[in-house]
């Protein structure tokens, strides 16, 4: 592996085309313009070359070859992602894995479900609905993104308080280590001997291999959902009745809290009978049997009622409770419609935080003259800031950026996380170490060198090297983005 | 209900220094798992005491020497607990212990299992670092699980200090049917019963006898008893009464089956599995995932036995504790996890050979 006998392109793209189908071995610039960036798209970049293998020898070929010449791979599933950790590499291939997208089988016994990296989601859960069964985590993007996307950020949803993150909802995974070596971590039981490599792999960004195969768990779908909103004239007093509902012995499938800009924008986009000009909005959906979710419903009325809810409405069926979730579902691009562009920020809280959370985010908001709206996975203190700001107005972006920035410290500050489900990639690289220790950092580089030494897979991705100030550097002077995103996520 | 933090760092770096080995021993609960402990004992029993409790926030965070005991007494008190049911043993067990070990009951399946719910560490590696990995909330992304991938790792990759962990609130209601039943036919109900929306929370087989334990609102768990009892076996249901003493004996292996020297094998291995060709004592758990067998058999014969099933095997108690007792690794993850072991301990200081000959 010597840089001197490194191919340029032109050799690299007929390497590839000796066995991939040369429609699929991208090279010029229109073509490769779509994997330009992910989910979050004011970070961009092309890359030397776009590949799109369909067999997983195929794969392993090329990262035989990117090994050999130590050429970056970045991994790339929907591009759904919301941290720029699918941005290509601009020295690297892009490796996209969508034609990976069979359902390989269904267990309806063992409830199980093995799929290829790049199916969809969604996708398993409407194929296992024959059976009365679903895939649990779901990712509010669940209608493209992928399961090997949401293997590589640990994805989460709105259930997970109840149902878990991608971690708890997979049994193994194959992989391709950077060398192109097969690895089969995990099995078909719900624990291996020896330390957790399903954990470790899991939420890793695509630093440690690729996922060529995944073994999912599905769950029996309920027998029944409904859901209660709630509407409050204090943050706190709404943060105070999901404690209520904690306390209580409830776990509900689903606990999401809007502040008032969001109902607002909600309201007026999706006409789902939200009340305007609350401070706090809930929905708390509750799932079971009948006569659990008819037992925890009245529960959930009445604990609302005494913590001074100032309206309280309950689901009577399907089409109103799809209606009720519509208004949350469809925040992003609500809010998207009464701003230029909006950045959505992805902190974890305790809980008991929120209020003390939100009112220093509104000094914040005067400071730098950027309205904020506020969704809230109330019920895992997972908060998504949306910052909004007018990218042809010079400076604002930047300045967005910075108030997003502080935002994440805050959030570390008071017990909390820089992200709950959107993963680091590069978006928060420069947060990590406010998270981290240099050493805890540098147990971090250790482990990735202990699957990829050269530090090819997805480079610069994650965990900030010990190079960081470098390119931390780097990142500032960075071209500005195109167009910011309008994906929606969780 | 120290914190001793300081003296267990000196103890490492002492022996790293000195080029001497480390067996860390929690309330020595578990001293039978893994293959033979060498070194010298590095006790952390003494650090130990709840950090703190947030009911509300369903969180828990605790020294690692604090015995299960001591946790469940606490949230007992706001009506939680332990969703993952961990082996108590005789109250000696520790929440170091109980991850490093990867325990879990006979609710996992259901409620999840320790590896689950933790949501964060502090470790001090063999370099005598004294690091924190994930934290106190439910999600979090940032970073590698340094946290989960703990579970199991028996103190290979580093001294766990303190653990937090999601809690649960407690069931309102549990109840138990029995029914007479052969093992193969035990297996194929359990999982379907698993594959209904219905509050199972724990499925068990002994003695030609089948468990469901249901669990939740007592509406919900009432309709299902009703409904089960007459339904998917030849005999009527019964439920049992005292039915927490037969889930708690299975929790603590104080069961019968677990007593006397004959050699205790565990397989995790898919749960819907025929159940592997070995004449003898079986004891069905997890809706079918865990299986524990009495008796004497090669590691080799074993790991076929698991692979054909979906799964692994290890010999939990007796038996040869020189040999290995984990199921063998396939060559590429064996050197994987050497490199990894070398990233957290460079120079072997903690549990060697502990977990697996190699490392």
């Amino acid at each position: 592996m010597t840089e001197k006998s490194k191919p340029d392109k032109a050799r690299l793209v007929e390497l590839f085309r000796s066995f991939i189908d040369p429609e699929y071995v991208i090279e010029d610039a229109e073509t490769q313009r779509p994997y330009e960036c992910d989910g979050l798209s004011m970070y961009c970049e092309m890359p030397l070359v776009v590949v799109l293998p369909e067999s997983v020898e195929q794969v392993q070929r090329v990262l035989q070859i990117c090994h050999q010449h130590g050429i970056p791979v970045v991994a790339r599933g929907a591009g759904t992602g919301l941290c720029a950790g699918a941005m290509p590499h601009a020295e690297g291939v892009l490796l996209s894995l969508a034609k990976f997208n069979q359902i390989v089988s269904i267990d309806p016994l063992a409830r199980t479900a093995r799929v290829q990296p790049g199916v969809r989601n969604l996708a398993i859960t409407e194929a296992a609905a024959e059976h009365g069964l679903y895939y649990g985590p779901d990712p509010s993007s669940q209608i493209a993104c992928t399961i090997g996307g949401n293997v590589a950020e640990n994805s989460g949803g709105v259930h997970c308080l109840k149902y878990g993150l991608t971690v708890h909802n997979i049994l193994s995974v194959e992989m391709l280590s950077v060398e192109g070596e097969k690895l089969s971590i995990g099995s078909q039981g719900l624990d291996s001997c020896g330390m957790d490599l399903m954990a470790l792999i899991t939420g890793s960004e695509g630093l440690l291999g690729i996922v060529t195969e995944v073994t999912v768990k599905l769950l029996p779908q309920p027998e029944k959902a409904q859901v209660v909103m709630a509407a409050f004239d204090s943050v706190q007093k709404a943060g105070d009745a999901v404690g209520g509902i904690i306390s209580r012995g409830i776990i509900p499938g689903g606990l999401e809290m809007m502040d008032t800009h969001a109902i607002s924008a909600a309201e007026d986009f999706a006409k789902a009978g939200y009340p305007k000009g609350a401070e706090a909005l809930l929905l708390c959906e509750v799932d079971g049997t009948a006569e659990e979710v008819q037992e925890h419903i009245a529960q959930v009325e009445s604990l609302f009622a005494a913590y001074g809810a100032t309206s309280i409405r309950t689901s009577q069926s399907e089409a109103e409770r799809a209606l009720l979730w519509k208004g949350r579902k469809s925040a992003f691009p609500a809010v998207g419609r009464i701003s230029p562009d909006y950045y959505c920020m992805d902190g974890t809280i305790p809980r008991g935080q929120l209020a003390h959370v939100l009112t220093e985010m509104q000094r914040m908001s005067d400071e730098y003259q950027l309205r904020v709206a506020n969704v809230f996975h109330a019920g895992d203190g997972n908060l998504h800031p949306l910052i909004l700001f007018d990218a042809n107005v010079p400076g604002e972006f930047e300045r967005t950026e910075e108030f997003g920035g502080r935002i994440l410290e805050l959030c570390v500050e008071v017990g909390g996380c820089i992200t709950g489900e959107h993963g680091v990639g590069i978006e928060k690289i420069r947060q990590m170490p406010i998270q981290f220790s240099e050493q805890e950092l540098v147990q971090f580089n250790a482990i990735k060198d202990a699957f990829d030494p050269a530090g090819t897979l997805n480079p610069g991705k994650g965990v900030p090297t010990l190079r960081h100030c470098q390119e931390h550097r780097a990142l500032e002077t960075r071209p500005m983005p195109a167009t910011p995103t309008d994906t929606g996520a969780a | 209900m120290a914190d001793i933090t300081a003296l267990l760092q000196q103890q490492v770096l002492s022996a790293r220094a000195d080029g001497s080995k480390l067996n860390i021993i929690g309330g020595n609960s578990k001293a039978f798992m893994g293959r033979v402990a060498s070194g010298e004992p590095l006790m952390v029993a003494g650090h130990s005491g709840i950090v703190s409790y947030q009911p509300v926030e369903l969180v828990l965070t605790a020294r690692a020497g604090t015995p299960l005991t001591e946790l469940v007494a606490a949230l007992d008190e706001h009506n939680q607990m332990l969703s993952f049911e961990p082996p108590r043993f005789g109250g000696a067990a520790t929440i170091g212990g109980t991850l490093a070990c990867n325990q879990s009951g006979p609710g996992r399946p259901w409620w999840s299992s320790v590896r689950d719910q933790v949501l964060g560490v502090r470790l001090l590696t063999g370099r005598g670092e004294h690091l924190r990995f994930g934290g106190q909330v439910m999600k979090n992304v940032a970073g590698y699980d340094v946290s989960r991938l703990q579970a199991g790792a028996m103190g290979s990759l580093g001294l766990i200090t303190e653990v937090s962990l999601k809690v649960l609130p407690k069931p309102a209601v549990t109840r138990t049917l029995v029914f007479d039943v052969a093992l193969e036919d035990a297996v194929a109900l359990m999982n379907r019963r698993a594959a209904e929306p219905k509050p199972l929370s724990a499925a068990c087989w002994l003695d030609n006898r089948l468990y469901l334990r249901l669990s939740g609102a007592r509406a919900a768990v009432d309709a299902t008893l009703a409904q089960w009892q007459g339904q998917g076996a030849e005999s009527q249901g019964t439920q049992l009464e005292a039915d927490d003493t037969f889930w708690a004996a299975l929790r603590d292996q104080t069961l019968v089956f677990f007593e006397g020297d004959a050699p205790l094998w565990r397989f995790s291995i898919k749960s819907t599995a025929v159940n592997p060709d070995l004449p003898g004592n079986w004891l069905i758990d997890w809706g079918g995932a865990q299986r524990w067998y009495r008796g004497d058999a090669s590691m080799a014969q074993m790991q076929q036995l698991a692979e054909t099933a979906g799964g692994q095997v290890s010999l939990y108690r007796g038996g040869d504790r020189q040999a290995d007792v984990m199921h063998p690794q396939a060559r590429a993850l064996q050197l994987l996890q050497q490199r990894l072991k070398q990233s957290f301990d460079p120079d072997g200081v903690l549990n060697p050979g502990r977990l697996y000959s190699w490392m």
